[in-house]
């Protein structure tokens, strides 16, 4: 009598295919938690929105006795901070990704590579204790000298203008600076790894420069993927909060060019006033949140699209 | 003219010569570029540094267990009940995140492929790792904490939501390193794909896995933000994650960074020392873990 045959053409089993049902469930959780915060939130936001109505995105009047809601000057705050962080860090962050990649010699790459990642684990909170008893108070002095140096310049004095205290818009966004450089730059580390060999060793034989190696292989190669790892930076200094809560001096309404003036940003005034908030004032803050969920969520999408679509073009090419 | 002359050209490049403008420029641009890595390290010594001097001043058993001060101007008090707190809310939010964040994972790499699906989740998580935690916790607020009473599974939750993302992608990764020819071998031998993928890539990827946990762990300890609206405060220890107000180690720095009184920055100062050793201590281990045992590319 002859064996009979394994029929490998059944169908999964029972526990195969709750195994994979489950993994696709976990995989949709992803989708479900997103479109939860989207859904909820802007539902528990209605209340403010109907009573402020545009006047929330336009007015910097923010009025808690008089139930006056204008948030445009925390959604200025949060650009302002984000702006200074971003310009902070952009040259700091990709510099140390070009001395790593392509001019440190092999041994310290890996140490100068777990320093800088050392950054990424000192916790938000920690930076802003240090920021408002250490840099704060150090920082004054820097702000004043500034100040009485180029105030005097029309155009850029007013962008330096009087520090009130050390505690603005300059020493969030030099902390928040400090915060996204760890993440450019292993970000930018990554793009300008998948330049192909041969274009660097081709412009090396050319006669070039390691830095003319640089600005004509690296650079153009990965400009794409080191702009989407500079928004992805954008979007973490958009969205930081108990840091800049601490650093950024809470001050209601401020709009204008000074950076040594003491501000607020979404984040920040979210943090501060939660606890004594009463209903309408929570549905304000949520719809803070929304807004800048919003304005993170594009700023991502952006930033991944970018990274994605250059990464895949040049390792198409390679 | 000799037809040598002819040949000659005009003016020669001399390759080998030194100095000159474009020599010099290298010179600089490299400079600057080492530079950039120094101006990053100050930041980092001086803020480890003040945490570490600040923080030894509290430093001790009494500090590490005793209770929450009732006023802020009090010299005593410790914090015991933040240290047990942010153990009870982010074990729990590790408990929660790791097997969604594997099966998740298993669905990007092992079913989904490149199929629409998978391409959806993989970019809606690479976009949700940059939800900003202060969203997240005001979420859990509307979607947990107004129904039930505050306590630590909110937190839990929260960090859960924050810590997903981050190891669906770090995982994916690792299961991108596993050779297509363990799973044929271990399918020639007619074993199921489910069982392929526990008992064959999982345990090859293990190391790499537990690495990207155990940054996403550090990481999550340290969020203030999201434990803001959802556990309430608490003075005493509080090891329940389900019932009661709680606190941790970032509530504490948040509370007492704020405050004038010296007694209670230096107790901020030794909660940070506190957050910052653990935070280390799991960046060294996961460090450790990915170099000696994992696969390498």
């Amino acid at each position: 009598m002859a064996l009979q045959p394994l029929d490998l053409r059944r169908k999964a089993r029972g526990a195969d295919s709750a195994f994979k049902a489950l993994s696709v469930a976990a995989g949709l959780l992803v989708l479900v938690i997103l479109g939860l915060i989207a859904i909820t939130m802007t539902s528990k936001s209605m209340p403010a929105l109907r009573e402020m109505g545009a006047d929330f995105f336009t007015s910097k009047r923010w009025s808690v006795p008089d139930k006056v809601y204008g948030a445009f000057s925390f959604i200025f705050g949060t650009v302002m901070t984000a702006t200074i962080a971003i310009v902070l860090a952009i040259p700091v962050a990709v510099g140390i990704a070009l001395f790593t990649t392509q001019i440190a010699p092999a041994w310290v790459r890996k140490p100068m590579v777990y320093t800088v990642d050392l950054l990424a684990v000192v916790p938000s909170v920690v930076f802003g204790l240090w920021g408002i008893s250490f840099l704060a108070p150090k920082m004054v002095g820097v702000y004043r000298w500034i100040h009485d140096t180029f105030g005097g310049i029309p155009l850029v004095g007013r962008v330096f203008g009087p520090a009130a205290s050390g505690r603005n818009f300059m020493t969030a966004g030099i902390i928040l600076a400090i915060m996204i450089v760890p993440i450019v730059s292993s970000l930018a580390r990554e793009v300008i790894d998948t330049t192909p060999p041969g274009e660097r060793e081709g412009a090396l034989a050319l006669g070039a420069t390691r830095w003319e190696m640089i600005t004509g292989a690296v650079i153009p190669h990965s400009k794409g993927g080191i702009v989407g790892a500079i928004m992805l930076g954008l979007g973490r200094a958009m969205g930081e909060t108990i840091a800049v809560t601490l650093t950024i001096g809470s001050s209601l309404g401020v709009v204008g060019a000074n950076v040594f003036a003491s501000g607020n940003s979404m984040p920040a005034i979210i943090a501060s006033d939660w606890g004594e908030a009463d209903s309408l004032q929570k549905s304000a803050l949520i719809l803070l949140a929304v807004v800048l969920f919003t304005l993170t969520l594009l700023v991502n999408f952006a930033a991944v699209a970018i990274v994605s679509r250059s990464t895949r073009r040049s390792l198409g090419a390679s | 003219m000799s037809a040598v002359d002819v040949l000659r050209p005009a003016s020669t490049v001399d390759l080998t010569a030194k100095g000159g403008w474009r020599t010099l420029k290298n010179r600089i641009a490299t400079a600057l570029l080492l530079a950039s890595f120094v101006v990053v390290t100050i930041p980092l010594i001086l803020v480890i540094g003040t945490v570490v001097i600040k923080g030894m001043k509290v430093m001790g058993t009494s500090f590490l267990t005793g209770e929450i001060a009732a006023t802020e101007q009090r010299a005593k008090g410790g914090i015991g009940p933040a240290i047990s707190g942010t153990l009870v809310i982010t074990g729990f939010a590790t408990l929660l995140a790791v097997p969604l964040g594997l099966l998740g994972a298993i669905f990007l790499h092992e079913y989904g492929n490149n199929g629409p699906l998978a391409k959806a989740v993989r970019f809606m998580a690479t976009v949700m790792t940059g939800v900003p935690s202060v969203v997240m916790g005001l979420f859990i607020y509307v979607v947990w904490t107004l129904r039930f009473k505050q306590a630590g599974v909110g937190g839990s939750l929260a960090l859960a939501c924050l810590m997903l993302p981050i190891i669906i992608r770090t995982t994916e990764e690792m299961l991108k390193l596993v050779p297509r020819e363990l799973r044929d071998a271990s399918l020639a031998l007619g074993t199921s794909k489910s069982r392929t993928i526990l008992t064959v890539v999982l345990p090859a990827a293990l190391p790499g896995i537990v690495s990207g946990v155990l940054l996403a762990v550090a990481r999550a300890a340290g969020e203030t933000a999201p434990l803001l609206f959802t556990i309430g405060a608490a003075r005493k220890v509080n090891w329940s994650v389900f019932s009661g107000a709680n606190t941790a180690l970032p509530s504490q720095i948040f509370a007492n960074a704020n405050s004038a009184f010296d007694n209670a920055q230096n107790r901020g100062w030794g909660a940070a020392l506190t957050l910052v050793a653990i935070a280390f201590v799991f960046t060294i281990i996961a460090r450790v873990v990915s170099a000696r045992f994992s696969l390498k590319r």
